[in-house]
């Protein structure tokens, strides 16, 4: 049985409902708005004039073949990015939840990266595999190993993987961590009395009840990727070699505001958001369905 | 902003009771950072101590690309500084936005001061010109690529450090001979399309695109495809194969290696100069950037970067007149030639050029004139005075990835400039397409 809480003034639910309002209003409908509209435009950097152009922005991206293969880029980089991210950090926050002496210092060690700006988190991952000065490319050298991700496009995108993934490990700890410890301990020690594993305790009873934690997880990180992630590749690749680590929310910057295509930017802008639409109605349509609360 | 800020400068003039009238503030904004930054400080630190009329502020924003946007987006908001350093991929741009900027010769005219043309070199200014040869910015920080040599690298690999390198077909034998010596890395380059394509290109009286490289309109087509580039990045790109030339990176990563030691030879910017002095433990020399001795009358002069001074639309007369004053008090022989010393940036005035001379500056630093000689030896032809295209900055990055698929053996050098010119082309119809 739910609560229902019942007012008795009319304007009042609207009238508490109204910053929320105006915050979606003024920081998303606006904007979006904007953006539509700027997308039939093709105006010059400093405003002075505006050529309205229909459809052509988009029928100007949707003809150039790295526009196209920026598609397959984000979908590889978000898809790693969420999977190494996701999966280490379920592992890590498993692995603490047994440690009964010093827990906290090591939750506050695995938290810490979170407080690293996406930029540094480049710039550190940049220094350890940089070609030349780095520690790691030399370590590979002695195996035997050539790096250079500023000529070979899978070194690149792995490194800016590996660095996003990094970035994001400590916020999903935090969670999982948090939904470990939310699961009744009796469920768990019935289980062990039955004889049950480890793993087998994991596979069958917190993993599902995890289920929310990581449907939740799934599309902050999936957006975390898509959009979040800017930083960590504008310093480690600005996007190159050939393109090969820019993703969409790359593309829009590197034509809005380094090439001033404003009417093209705008253009990409609402494509993004089409299809941020259309992956949100995924997860919650097809996903949510297996998610038990 | 402006508004606050005199509000408070006539405040504390008020409050102090000081009898001159509140200075006039200019604003400054720049895309400056470390050493450059200080040095552009103190310029600005003098010229307001050395009169009480304006205050010039200056204010960094950021590397050279987000000082635009930071300006573009000032002016769009109605608050855009008096003077912007703009680089010089971003000069059509700026030339297209007419309303936006006020010609620096324009200035100087409403403002009387004291200006003449022909005492600027003619092979800097003439990137920043309209083709009425009346300056449209003015040349803050230009610089233009030279060859640096580990005199110390050659010797290991035994090679003699004077040996001639004045062609790329001499450089080529140098390479060779290092590898065999055992360098694990004989060439190196920075800013690989400015270098390798559009230096390049002027030095050999090539068009880099139609239209004299985009100074005679907006409806200009690439054109740096040509049978002599082709051969040059060919030449490059087998170089890459056998580790001769090690790619670095887009900017100016090429210096890091070399100057630690590991690169025998680079070819960057003439600005590049302080850091290399700065860091290397091992003897250096400044040579004349190669050219390909095959080509006929090769060569003449190369390219200009860097950055030019804009000022900006919209403000009130006085406000110009202070600018003209600082303009002016940078062209000063003595502020020039300290900045051109200081920096290894090229002295844009005649005068300048002749004090360092005087000072004996050339003698102590040998090489440091080499940007000169090489940027002055022959008049700057259609070909050779520059290159100005719209969203020049995408085309660069169009041609660095081209150019590194290139080093990483994924195309030849024909198929990755052909793909160049191609999609640079397309970017240059949409810039032509905004500004009609």
């Amino acid at each position: 049985m739910q609560k229902r809480v019942t007012f008795n003034n009319k304007w009042l639910p609207y009238l508490l409902l109204a910053p929320q309002i105006v915050v979606t209003i003024v920081f998303f409908f606006w904007p979006a708005g904007q953006a539509i509209y700027q997308s039939a435009f093709i105006p010059d950097p400093f405003g002075l004039s505006t050529q309205f152009v229909g459809l052509g922005n988009f029928e100007f991206l949707l003809s150039d073949p790295y526009y196209l293969s920026s598609f397959g880029t984000t979908a590889i980089f978000s898809f790693f990015v969420t999977l190494i991210s996701m999966s280490f950090a379920l592992w890590l926050a498993v692995m603490t939840d047994r440690v009964i002496k010093g827990s906290g210092p090591y939750r506050t060690l695995l938290v810490w990266p979170y407080a690293v700006a996406p930029a540094i988190a480049g710039v550190l991952w940049l220094f350890m595999f940089n070609p030349s000065i780095g520690i790691l490319p030399w370590y590979l050298a002695q195996v035997g190993y050539d790096w250079n991700h500023t000529l070979n496009g899978g070194e690149a995108m792995t490194l800016v993987i590996l660095a996003a993934a990094w970035k994001q490990i400590s916020y999903n700890f935090l969670f999982f961590l948090a939904g470990l410890q939310s699961i009744p301990r009796s469920v768990i020690e019935a289980a062990a009395i039955d004889g049950a594993s480890f793993w087998k305790r994991f596979r069958t009873i917190v993993f599902p009840l995890l289920a929310p934690t990581t449907f939740f997880l799934l599309v902050v990180n999936v957006v975390y990727a898509f959009f979040e992630t800017f930083g960590v590749i504008h310093t480690i690749t600005a996007g190159g070699p050939q393109q090969s680590t820019t993703i969409l929310v790359y593309k829009v910057y590197a034509d809005g505001f380094v090439g001033q295509d404003l009417g093209s930017s705008a253009a990409q802008s609402v494509i993004l958001l089409i299809i941020v639409g259309l992956l949100t109605v995924v997860q919650f349509r097809y996903i949510e369905r297996r998610v038990h609360y | 902003m402006t508004r606050l800020t005199l509000a408070a400068l006539a405040a504390t003039t008020l409050l102090t009771a000081t009898p001159a009238s509140a200075q006039v503030q200019i604003d400054f904004w720049h895309a400056f950072t470390g050493r450059l930054a200080e040095l552009l400080d103190a310029q600005v630190a003098q010229f307001n101590e050395s009169q009480s009329d304006y205050q010039v502020v200056a204010a960094p924003k950021g590397n050279y690309s987000e000082a635009l946007n930071a300006g573009i987006a000032a002016f769009r908001a109605g608050e855009q500084p008096h003077i912007l350093q703009v680089f010089e991929v971003g000069t059509a741009s700026m030339m297209a936005a007419e309303g936006a900027v006020k010609p620096v010769f324009e200035v100087m005219e409403e403002a009387g001061a004291d200006f003449d043309p022909d005492a600027y070199l003619a092979a800097v200014t003439g990137y920043y010109s309209n083709t009425e040869g009346e300056m449209l910015s003015y040349p803050y920080n230009s610089s233009t690529p030279v060859m640096y040599i580990n005199r110390d690298a050659f010797e290991e690999a035994g090679l003699d450090p004077d040996m001639e390198l004045e062609t790329w077909a001499q450089v080529e034998e140098a390479v060779t001979a290092l590898k065999e010596g055992g360098s694990s890395c004989p060439f190196t380059t920075a800013w690989q399309s400015w270098v390798q394509l559009e230096s390049f290109s002027a030095y050999h009286n090539l068009p880099f695109s139609s239209q004299e490289n985009g100074f005679a309109g907006f409806d200009t087509e690439l054109q740096f495809n040509g049978p002599e580039q082709i051969a040059h990045i060919a030449m490059l790109g087998e170089w890459t194969e056998d580790g001769r030339f090690i790619y670095a990176g887009r900017r100016n990563e090429a210096g890091q290696p070399f100057r630690a030691g590991e690169c025998a030879i680079m070819t960057e910017s003439s600005a590049g100069y302080a850091g290399v002095k700065d860091e290397a433990e091992f003897a250096f020399d400044i040579r004349p950037l190669p050219y390909n001795g095959e080509i006929e009358d090769a060569p003449y002069n190369t390219i200009i970067g860097g950055a030019s001074l804009w000022v900006l639309e919209g403000h009130e007369p006085e406000k110009y007149e202070g600018v003209a004053a600082f303009l002016n008090f940078l062209s000063t022989p003595e502020i020039q030639a300290q900045w051109h010393q200081d920096t290894g940036y090229l002295p844009i005035t005649t005068a300048a050029y002749t004090l360092s001379q005087e000072q004996g500056f050339y003698e102590e630093n040998p090489g440091t004139d080499i940007a000169i000689i090489q940027m002055t030896g022959k008049e700057p032809t259609p070909n050779s005075k520059g290159v100005r295209l719209g969203s020049f900055d995408q085309v660069r990055t169009v041609i660095d990835e081209e150019l590194e698929a290139v080093w990483a053996g994924d195309k030849t050098a024909e198929e990755a400039l052909n793909t160049a010119v191609e999609r640079g082309n397309q970017l240059l119809r949409r810039f032509e397409q905004a500004n009609r």
